[in-house]
């Protein structure tokens, strides 16, 4: 029997065929074939370098090839402290990233600021950027980043059904400054 | 090259800048010097040229904010070595917050240029006849000296905290 690699979608099936709604085979592609752009400025760069390699692997969830071009990235992985001084360049690469684009925001520093409470440190990255996903810890493991992923996976397949056509993100993405 | 220690180093020093020298401080073997600000350029250019000194090396220049010390709150401080005595010197020039002016030695040493643009950065401390005194390491809006005292550390745009419990 063959190993179930990821669940399909809910199907109406026949002989020789299936029936189910595009978006979804189109969400379920794109879930599993995630290119990460990994902005890591610091420890929680670190783990998700654990996570990259052989014991946890992002490559079993089809997140394998990272892109450190943010023109073909789907997915901004920040990982890190942001100091103020790198929020417009933080800014800069997610307007570069074409629609439709995820952000998770890896670790307490990009989500809060972390312990940095302090001048020069941007207090978390949905200063200047949307997120879809935080990840707590101080540095979240590696199994907390592959959680993460997965919400994303989660986000990813109902993506039809998620915020981004609706006026509440165009507002969100307008107090950004950034174009829709 | 005869090698000297930090009591000829003194006595040379006072021999010559007597009257720009006010206390004079040994701390961790090396000599702390508070001196004036207008002889610190002609110290610095004579410690790094004089023959049997060589002071060629210059560590660091950075400030220091004392609010509590009326007329002498801010204290620059710069780090010279002798690489050929192994000899380190300290100056201190002590300035009063309302008057933070003292003249720059980046034409003497380079390596002075981003390190009073640091100072000035964080202290406020203007270094006059520097050729680019403008902010190195913040953003470019910065509109304060972060380092003085009177600022909180702390950043006011933070939202996940209740002051009450962080002493705010």
């Amino acid at each position: 029997m063959a190993k179930v690699i990821t669940e399909g979608p809910e199907m109406y099936t026949g002989e020789g065929y299936g029936l189910t709604r595009l978006d979804k085979v189109v969400g379920l592609a794109r879930a599993n074939s995630i290119w990460p752009l990994p902005f890591a400025t610091s420890c929680c760069g670190i783990e998700f370098m654990a996570t990259m390699s052989s014991t946890y692997d992002l490559g079993r969830f089809g997140a394998e090839r990272l892109s450190f071009s943010p023109r073909q990235a789907d997915l901004l992985m920040v990982m890190g402290t942001i100091a103020k001084k790198m929020g417009p360049i933080l800014k800069q690469v997610y307007e570069q990233m074409a629609e439709p684009k995820w952000v998770i925001a890896v670790g307490a520093c990009a989500s809060s600021g972390g312990i940095f409470d302090t001048y020069s440190v941007l207090q978390g990255i949905d200063k200047v950027i949307p997120v879809d996903v935080y990840v707590p810890g101080c540095p979240p493991p590696p199994e907390a980043i592959l959680d993460g992923i997965l919400k994303i996976q989660e986000l990813i397949k109902n993506e039809s059904t998620g915020r981004r056509g609706t006026e509440e993100y165009k507002q969100l993405l307008a107090s950004y400054g950034i174009e829709a | 090259m005869s090698s000297i220690d930090n009591n000829t180093l003194k006595d040379l020093l006072t021999e010559k800048y007597g009257a720009h020298i006010g206390n004079i401080e040994e701390s961790y073997g090396i000599l702390d010097l508070f001196i004036k600000r207008e002889s610190l350029r002609e110290m610095v250019s004579d410690l790094r040229t004089a023959p049997q000194l060589e002071f060629n090396f210059l560590t660091s220049v950075c400030g220091i904010h004392f609010p509590e010390r009326a007329g002498q709150e801010l204290d620059v401080v710069y780090h010279l070595h002798s690489l050929y005595h192994n000899l380190r010197i300290r100056f201190h020039v002590l300035l009063s917050i309302n008057d933070p002016v003292v003249p720059t030695i980046s034409d003497i040493f380079s390596a002075a240029n981003w390190s009073e643009r640091e100072t000035f950065e964080f202290y406020g401390v203007k270094f006059e006849g520097h050729p680019n005194l403008t902010i190195i390491l913040n953003v470019e809006d910065m509109d304060y000296h972060p380092l003085l005292k009177q600022y909180q550390l702390t950043d006011a745009t933070r939202t996940d905290k209740e002051d009450k419990y962080f002493g705010r």
